[in-house]
């Protein structure tokens, strides 16, 4: 207002004042690079030679900042950043604590893994498709659900993502994918429109969508709101997008449609989106209400890993196998949301972790069992340890993540589970685990037995060298290394994830971080 | 106000699961879109319906003096109307081209991905 240029008006207590340290960038940059990859690739999309390259370096430097940004956020705690510069609650924050940039930087890896499988599976007609900006545009949403503090805006990155792997899925629009894109869409879209509806009744309840506003308003409303209502909605909502029993039912429907690198990368991250707003919006929003919904969240746990690996046990092809065995894992998942300890917490988080890289890394290694069999199916494929021993041990050293046996990634997390279920005495809980740690090595065992150790009367047909086996090879080794790392010397993980399990119960941290010196 | 608000998104609750429970994809796909606008309406009824009073602060005032319209669930709706409407466009589209491949819009019969009968998987060698 020109008018008013001789009145200086004070709004130190409405916005950001100083200029954001060079740092900071750190908390929006794994969102704003694939965003800005994405777009570029957008407008070169008929230049197919360079999407994998810009694709790939966008990937690395993502994951460099993500790497920069847990580190940062481990040593000095959780790293606000503020849009617009207007002061929270009304500037829609992104906040990183230990979880939400653990997360952000296991996803960033399996992006940079996968951008790398896919510039030797995904032909031409694939990328002037959009191969690349989709995938581009789906890590900016994952990233950004991993990393905003602000619930509505975790609502637009569900969105964001969302969209974007309806690309994915159906690039190609071949019948299958058309009736499995159609299935997963609806209910999905369904899914994230409960979550609408939770958000539309917290703002009437809270007045508020900032995360840390939430988190330290809710003892004050909670006698008068109906927080359990919310609580119960975003079970719902996020258990559907974690595809918990009993509604999973999209995931084994559409998973094993797309190309085998895009069923890779749904597998390791999206459903872990959900278990991440699971943790986020129960554990850290509503603790109380958690507390009366253990009981359900543990028989949903129990009910999706026993349905998910006996649906494991039922199929042929091993895609859709593998879909039933991210559902059982899902399930570990919330097992240790059912607990609520902090134990059982940083188990859920460990084993989110192993799942995102164990389940990529299996059906990266599917897709090139396919490329020397020519089949998905345990009826044809066979004799592949003939052919190629490199790829057997890469395969087994997987089922063994999977299955939760030693010396692999699956191990240590399960532990922390059945321990923290026995702690408080939930026996059944525990037993469940063990049994469908049983069922997933029958299940993946069988797969080993029957497509490496078979007998086949048929020759396999693909070669086993050249430059594109071997980007194939060194795409599922990638995988393997933190993998046997997690299982080897799971230290430093743990003590991550324990820190992550008590900002998460404790958030007067994550609140001071938002809110300084306790500003309204 | 908010009575009759609450009494019309209840309605377009009712109406949007009756036609999500259809077995035909366009009735869902229409249940869905009705479902949208339900979200839509039920989080400005849960905003606060207030007189139309704009939200302006006046000159010399740091915050608005009395009550004024909440302009926040506006922009909140603002955001989920263009996602929901691109979301209907693209399932219409895909829809559509389900149909036009599969030859059918009957979720019964749309097992291309899921055959039945399939089998168990081989049980020795």
């Amino acid at each position: 207002m020109a008018a008013e240029a001789g009145k200086t008006v004070d709004i130190t207590g409405a916005m950001v004042t100083e200029p954001v340290a060079l740092g900071d960038w750190l908390v929006v940059a794994p969102v704003a690079i694939p965003l800005i990859a994405g777009a570029f690739l957008l407008m070169y999309r008929k230049e197919t030679r360079i999407h994998a390259g810009v694709a790939t370096i966008a990937f690395a430097l993502t994951f460099l900042t993500e790497i920069g940004l847990l580190m940062r956020v481990a040593s000095d705690g959780p790293l606000v950043m503020t849009m617009g510069r207007w002061l929270p609650p009304f500037g829609i924050c992104f906040s990183a604590d230990i979880l939400g940039a653990s997360f952000a930087a296991v996803s960033g890896f399996i992006a940079l893994v996968c951008s790398a499988y896919a510039a030797r599976d995904i032909n031409n007609v694939g990328r002037r498709y959009g191969f690349y900006p989709f995938l581009l545009l789906m890590m900016a949403g994952v990233a950004g659900a991993f990393l905003t503090g602000d619930i509505f805006n975790l609502y637009v990155w569900f969105e964001v993502l969302l969209i974007s792997s309806f690309g994915l899925l159906i690039l190609g629009s071949e019948k299958e994918q058309l009736d499995g894109a159609t299935k997963y869409a609806l209910l999905n879209l369904v899914a994230t429109t409960l979550f609408l509806i939770g958000t539309g009744y917290l703002y009437g309840t809270f007045g508020t969508l900032n995360m840390a506003d939430i988190a330290r308003k809710a003892d004050d409303l909670r006698a008068t709101g109906p927080l359990m209502t919310l609580a119960g909605l975003y079970l719902l909502a996020f258990g559907m997008k974690a595809a918990a029993f009993p509604v999973n039912f999209w995931l084994p429907a559409s998973y094993h449609t797309p190309r085998i690198v895009t069923s890779a990368i749904f597998a390791g991250l999206l459903t872990k989106v959900g278990v991440y707003a699971l943790m986020r919006t129960l554990v850290m929003l509503l603790p109380p209400e958690r507390d009366v919904l253990g009981q359900t969240i543990a028989w949903v746990a129990v009910g999706t890993m026993i349905i998910g690996i006996l649906g494991a046990l039922a199929q042929s092809d091993i895609r859709r196998l593998l879909g039933f065995v991210v559902i059982s894992g899902i399930g570990t998942m919330m097992a240790g949301l059912a607990l609520g300890s902090p134990l059982g917490l940083s188990g859920a988080m460990l084993y989110a972790v192993h799942s995102m890289l164990a389940m990529t890394g299996l059906y990266l290694v599917a897709g090139l069992m396919r490329e020397q069999s020519g089949s998905f199916s345990l009826h044809e494929v066979s004799g592949l340890y003939r052919d190629n021993p490199l790829l057997a041990g890469a395969a087994l050293l997987l089922i063994l993540a999977a299955s939760g046996l030693p010396p692999m990634s699956g191990l240590w997390p399960k532990v922390f589970l059945v321990k923290a279920s026995l702690d408080v005495g939930a026996w059944w809980l525990a037993a469940a685990i063990l049994v469908t740690g049983l069922l997933t090595t029958i299940a993946l065992g069988r797969v080993f037995a029957l497509a490496f150790w078979r007998n086949g009367d048929g020759e396999n047909s693909g070669s086993v060298d050249g430059p594109k086996m071997q980007l194939g090879y060194a795409a599922v080794l990638a995988i393997l290394v933190p993998v046997a790392f997690l299982g080897l010397y799971p230290e430093p993980a743990m003590l991550l994830t324990d820190a992550a399990a008590a900002g998460l119960l404790d958030s007067s941290a994550y609140v001071e971080a938002v809110f300084p010196q306790g500003r309204p | 106000m908010e009575v009759a608000l609450s009494v019309t998104v209840a309605i377009f609750f009712a109406v949007s699961i009756y036609l999500m429970l259809s077995k035909h994809i366009i009735r869902i796909v229409i249940g869905v879109a009705i479902l949208s606008n339900a979200v839509n309406l039920l989080i400005f009824t849960a905003g606060r319906v207030v007189r139309e009073v704009p939200p302006i602060i006046p000159v010399d005032a740091y915050q608005p003096l009395g009550e004024t319209a909440n302009p926040l669930p506006q922009a909140l709706i603002l955001t989920a109307i263009v996602i929901s409407f691109s979301f209907f466009a693209f399932l219409l589209v895909l829809a559509y081209r389900a149909y036009q491949t599969l030859g059918t819009d009957d979720t019964d019969e749309m097992r291309l991905a899921e055959p039945k009968g399939e089998g168990l998987p081989p049980l020795g060698y």
